[in-house]
């Protein structure tokens, strides 16, 4: 049995619990994920590291030395998927009209556990409560030299979850293999061994400027060659140790 | 009505404005250099405009966008009236940019622009400074540009709405140590408050206490610590923060507060 944090849709609060792969204890009673309801797990900002994959940096090859990039990335390239794009285990990820298919972004989640600034590396595992699984969902675009708030920030396109697990659980967050399946087939695989700034590296950098509070959550990155769903695609994002976070995707209204 | 939020005598109180002093929500009127100023809000989602007005585009040597540029700011980086804003050692540009910052009071998805102001709460300023030595070219601007702890001074208030009947015809002003550095008017934005409104409602729902910075007029200069800086809009008032050294949070501390609390 490992510990997790879980907030359940008819609770105000969130609570601690034990959990298996697909099982939750509530009660005293093992209920399988898929027959619970289940809320946003966490509360706070979640910031969204760009190419911090060795692979989805290599795969710009050497654009990065030319115009708009000009010379490759120093500090951690970072973005805000705001209040909106949260969104829960199992609820719909809108398709917007117009948009054939959307890339599924398959991060894991450090979920900050106090007030973390000017943190260095050897000291971060002490600023995080646990991991979750999160969706960074995005309209396909090309460049990324401006900001993608019109790609990145729709209703609905961070999916988050099914829980927080907590660090101890966790045996070495920088080795977690990744999977997407979508339709049940697999589609992407990588691990978190592959991060150009590994989890505490990327901790480091980020606090050396900007405070993260408890609740917070960074995204450790998306590796390259993310999967492309269409609507009525059911999409299931696997991370070791944390388990599976599986979201239908819906025509929208507009 | 200007309504702000101060810490006095030990709790947080909701104030508003009143012949040149402060009301608190329970009775008490106090002096405006009596209280620690807040930000006005606790802001939600926070967008700012990059290269919003044709003059500062020109400026920065871009041409005007043909699609807003917009980015997201996190609740670390806002602080109140008043208040101090960090300056990096290292920094050798860093810069202020006075903002009419428009906040949102209902829930909107899909606004034509015709009706964009009935989404409108009220109005504040923002400051939202830059470090030009961090400027990258993924997502610029970048965090680290613009997402510093300390460096998005905003308030002193929010005016209702409808105390500012035209909000697109206000002179914007920022001095530096009392001195007159940057001058504009928010009818030269290229994208208006509506069409803004229009523009983030066609693809994502805005809520109550999300706020838009609609960027900055031309004449930006360099700051230094010490330097007194004051962003002030017409009909909305003065916001000042001061620039601080790095040397402060530092210095003569010994193990830093994360070595302590561990």
């Amino acid at each position: 049995m490992l510990k997790a944090r879980v907030k359940l849709d008819d609770s105000e609060f969130s609570e601690e619990v034990d959990i298996s792969y697909h099982n939750i204890i509530l009660n005293g009673k093992s209920r399988e994920l898929s027959q619970v309801n289940l809320d946003v797990p966490v509360t706070g900002t979640v910031y969204g590291t760009l190419l911090n994959y060795k692979g989805s940096l290599e795969a710009l090859k050497d654009q990065v030395h030319h115009p708009p990039y000009n010379e490759p990335p120093k500090g951690p390239v970072l973005y805000i998927k705001p209040k909106n794009t949260f969104s829960a285990f199992a609820r719909p990820i809108p398709l917007p009209a117009g948009v054939p298919e959307l890339e599924i972004g398959a991060a894991l989640g450090i979920v900050i556990g106090k007030t973390a600034s000017k943190v260095k590396k050897a000291l971060a595992m002490d600023f995080i409560e646990g991991f979750t699984i999160v969706n960074d969902v995005s309209i396909p675009h090309e460049s990324v030299y401006r900001p993608a708030i019109r790609f990145k920030a729709r209703d609905g396109f961070c999916p988050i979850g099914p829980w927080v697990v907590s660090k101890d659980s966790i045996s070495d967050p920088d080795g977690l293999g990744i999977r997407v399946y979508i339709n049940g087939q697999l589609r992407q695989e990588n691990t978190t061994v592959n991060l150009i700034r590994p989890i505490s590296q990327l901790i480091e950098d980020v606090t050396d400027f900007m405070t993260l509070n408890a609740g917070d959550v960074l995204l450790t990155g998306v590796p390259e060659n993310a999967p492309l769903a269409k609507a009525n695609d059911h999409i299931r994002i696997e991370i070791d140790e944390i388990g599976y976070l599986e979201n239908p995707i819906v025509p929208g209204k507009n | 009505m200007k309504k702000a939020r101060v810490a006095y005598a030990g709790a947080i109180h909701e104030a508003c404005e009143s012949n040149g002093q402060l009301k608190l929500a329970d009775g008490r009127i106090v002096e405006e250099q009596d209280v620690v100023w807040l930000p006005p809000l606790v802001p939600r989602t926070v967008f700012a405009l990059g290269l919003n007005y044709a003059d500062h585009a020109k400026e920065l040597a871009f041409k005007a966008p043909e699609e807003p540029l917009a980015f997201l700011k996190g609740p670390n980086t806002f602080i109140g009236h008043r208040g101090q804003t960090r300056r990096p050692l290292d920094a050798t540009y860093m810069h202020y940019e006075c903002e009419l910052a428009v906040v949102i009071g209902k829930t909107a998805k899909g606004i034509n622009k015709a009706k964009a102001f009935d989404y409108v709460l009220g109005y504040t300023i923002a400051n939202d400074y830059a470090i030009r030595d961090y400027l990258e070219n993924y997502y610029r601007p970048n965090l680290k540009v613009k997402n510093r702890d300390t460096c998005t001074p905003i308030g002193p208030w929010i005016v209702d709405a409808g105390d500012i009947p035209d909000p697109m015809n206000l002179s914007i002003k920022t001095y530096v140590n009392g001195k007159l550095t940057q001058e504009g008017n928010t009818k030269d934005m290229i994208f208006g408050i509506a069409e803004l409104i229009e523009y983030f409602s066609s693809f994502m729902t805005l809520s109550p206490g999300d706020v838009i910075l609609t960027g900055t007029p031309e004449g930006l200069a360099n700051t230094a610590v010490g330097d007194e800086i004051t962003t002030e809009i017409e009909g909305i008032g003065k916001l000042v923060s001061t620039i601080i050294s790095d040397d402060i949070f530092t210095k003569g501390q010994g193990p830093s507060y994360n070595e302590v609390h561990n």
